[in-house]
């Protein structure tokens, strides 16, 4: 908490400082970051592992691509719109479904939903562009209204000191939103359920209730994340909804400690440069991905940051 | 008239294949608690293994006695998973279920790239054994004598596996671990020693629904989390943990599958999971599970 606002002041300063590549790799981490926030609510904080989180950051980035393509909409605040309501009601239809289960039957069920758009998006071609995808030229885009287009020449480098201002100040409200979320009655309810169901039953919990609400919050914070994803990406393919996209999302709460506000969000942005550091170093980065996972539940379950409090706990 | 013949040996085919799996990854579930997200990679690393290992041997063995290469790809597949579950699987029995399926993913994402690096990305056939055995008419129709053939290999895999559980000594030990995991250690039961062959059991059955496999179809990547995904949902129809349940569950989602196929493409894997899902709203536990 104390850190937060010289993180913010350094976040700030990013785009002034930095070259164009490296604010938009940030911008990456922080859109993944967002998405990270989501799923550690249902993870860290109510107990449910899930594997389908694909499926919402798919949901968000598809809602933007079919929005372009079929409707002519080029606003960036109706893009939010559309993605938060897609995600939402795509989480409140399968939340319905998985929250009457919880560890292995919720982690199996949420992969399998998430596989079943993923082969949605791929088999009906027509509409989805199948394995090619769906381009969301940023050339097309506008933001704040309408104000800002961004036509022209030396177009992308000002896209991308625009846009993660714009990146930061949803991440801002998400982490705060999520903050408030998770320190309300209803986020101690749900750590409560969490680590003891029977007993918050018998305190009059309706687990089911709690757990569906989480559910769809998680979900709408990860289509947010796919949302604000796809016009940085240029391009949405069903790969964002195949099951290595959730792996990603599990991997970023793994990396930085689900046990903790920040973990997260730390491993999200880590991750990032991880995954583009890897894969130019090697093709075979799934390896090193795996290797680091299993090293880190062997032996730092608590992930980087939690770890790091510790350490920081025992020195002073 | 014939094609429903044949639709109904295709199904039966891929019921074989789908019950090996499913049975490997229940038996795993049933004797530790563990859900193994790798299991599909295994199955993989039995298709990789035997094409591979058929490949190189094609040009100095007879076909038929290519055959061996079934059984010796789903023999390294064994192996692998007796040297993963005491190293990286065990320590894990006594946590949380979330770490045993981080740990169980990490697996999963390492094999997948192992192999690609071993492999490559180009998809590898072992077409000739099918070619071998020729084609059988069936009310006019020709149908490979491999598939038939491998319809039987699945009926006397699950009948040996049955026995095996339920009329050796080893497998009453193996049920006695799955009740009472401290119970059976108290009477003097090495529980380590059944974990890891209950492990191996698994991994040989998800490979040798590999090995089996190859021949018809090609061995590609992806191959493994596809058919994790359809494990899943015969396991959630049959009931995790029950082999009964995996035998039910692998002929209702081949008949499932094979109907959606020909009538409606689109929607194979959804109308798969639509029946999953209603399963476990009526019946959480699966048509056979015990277990809450």
């Amino acid at each position: 908490m104390k850190l937060a606002v010289p993180i913010l002041i350094v976040l700030a300063l990013v785009p002034v400082v930095a070259s164009t590549y490296q604010t938009q790799l940030l911008t990456y981490g922080l859109t993944l970051a967002i998405a990270a926030l989501g799923f550690n609510l249902l993870l860290g904080y109510t107990g449910l592992l899930s594997f389908g989180h694909s499926a919402y950051f798919g949901a968000g980035a598809y809602a933007v691509a079919l929005m372009m393509r079929y409707l002519g909409v080029s606003s960036m605040e109706l893009f939010l719109l559309g993605g938060i309501v897609c995600s939402a009601a795509l989480a409140a239809l399968f939340g319905v479904v998985c929250v009457r289960h919880t560890r292995i039957f919720f982690a199996i069920l949420t992969l399998a939903l998430s596989q079943v758009l993923w082969t949605l998006a791929y088999k009906f071609f027509w509409i989805t562009g199948g394995t090619d995808g769906l381009r969301v030229p940023f050339s097309k885009l506008t933001l704040l209204g309408g104000l800002i287009g961004f036509p022209g020449a030396d177009a992308f480098a000002r896209f991308i000191s625009f846009y993660y201002y714009y990146v930061l100040v949803v991440f801002c409200v998400c982490t705060a939103l999520m903050w408030l979320i998770v320190h309300s009655p209803f986020g101690k309810t749900l750590q409560a359920i969490r680590d003891n169901e029977t007993r918050a039953r018998f305190l009059g919990v309706r687990i089911w209730r709690y757990r569906w609400l989480a559910f769809l919050v998680s979900g709408i914070f990860t289509g947010l994340a796919g949302t604000l994803w796809v016009p940085l990406n240029g391009l949405t393919t069903p790969d964002v909804l195949y099951w290595p996209q959730s792996g990603k999302i599990v991997f970023f709460a793994v990396l930085g400690g689900f046990r903790n506000f920040s973990g997260p969000i730390v491993g999200a942005v880590l991750f990032n440069y991880l995954e583009v550091y890897a894969i130019a170093l090697t093709e075979y980065w799934q390896i090193t991905l795996g290797a680091i996972l299993i090293i880190l539940v062997t032996f730092l379950p608590a992930g980087i940051v939690g770890t790091a409090q510790r350490l920081s706990a025992k020195f002073k | 008239m014939e094609i429903v013949a044949l639709q109904v040996l295709n199904s039966l085919f891929y019921a074989a294949v789908l019950f090996l799996i499913a049975a490997g990854l229940s038996l795993i579930f049933g004797v530790m608690g563990i859900v193994n997200m790798a299991h599909g990679s295994f199955y993989a690393l039995g298709a990789y293994v035997t094409a591979w290992s058929v490949g190189a041997a094609a040009a100095t063995l007879p076909p038929a006695a290519l055959f061996i290469f079934l059984l010796l790809g789903a023999i390294a597949v064994a192996l692998v998973g007796l040297m993963i579950e005491p190293t990286l699987i065990r320590p894990f029995y006594r946590r949380q279920e979330e770490y045993q399926l981080l740990v169980t993913f990490g697996l999963l994402l390492v094999l997948e790239d192992v192999i690609r690096l071993l492999w490559g990305g180009t998809p590898l056939t072992a077409s000739g054994l099918v070619d071998s055995l020729g084609l059988v008419r069936i009310g006019g129709l020709p149908y490979p004598v491999y598939n038939l053939l491998m319809i039987g290999v699945g009926a006397v895999a699950a009948l040996a596996l049955w026995a095996f559980v339920y009329r050796t000594k080893f497998g009453v030990l193996l049920r006695a671990t799955a009740q009472d995991r401290r119970m059976a250690a108290a009477l003097g039961i090495d529980v380590g020693r059944i974990y890891a062959l209950a492990f191996g059991l698994g991994c040989f059955m998800a490979g040798l629904g590999g090995a089996i496999v190859v021949p018809s179809q090609a061995a590609v990547l992806g191959m493994g989390v596809e058919v994790l995904v359809i494990a899943f949902v015969v396991v959630v129809i049959g009931g995790l943990g029950s082999l009964e349940g995996a035998l039910v569950g692998a002929l209702i989602v081949s008949a499932l599958r094979t109907i959606t196929i020909q009538f409606w493409e689109e929607f194979e894997l959804a109308a798969l999971y639509l029946i999953a899902a209603i399963v476990l709203l009526i019946r959480p536990t699966g048509l056979f599970g015990r277990r809450a």
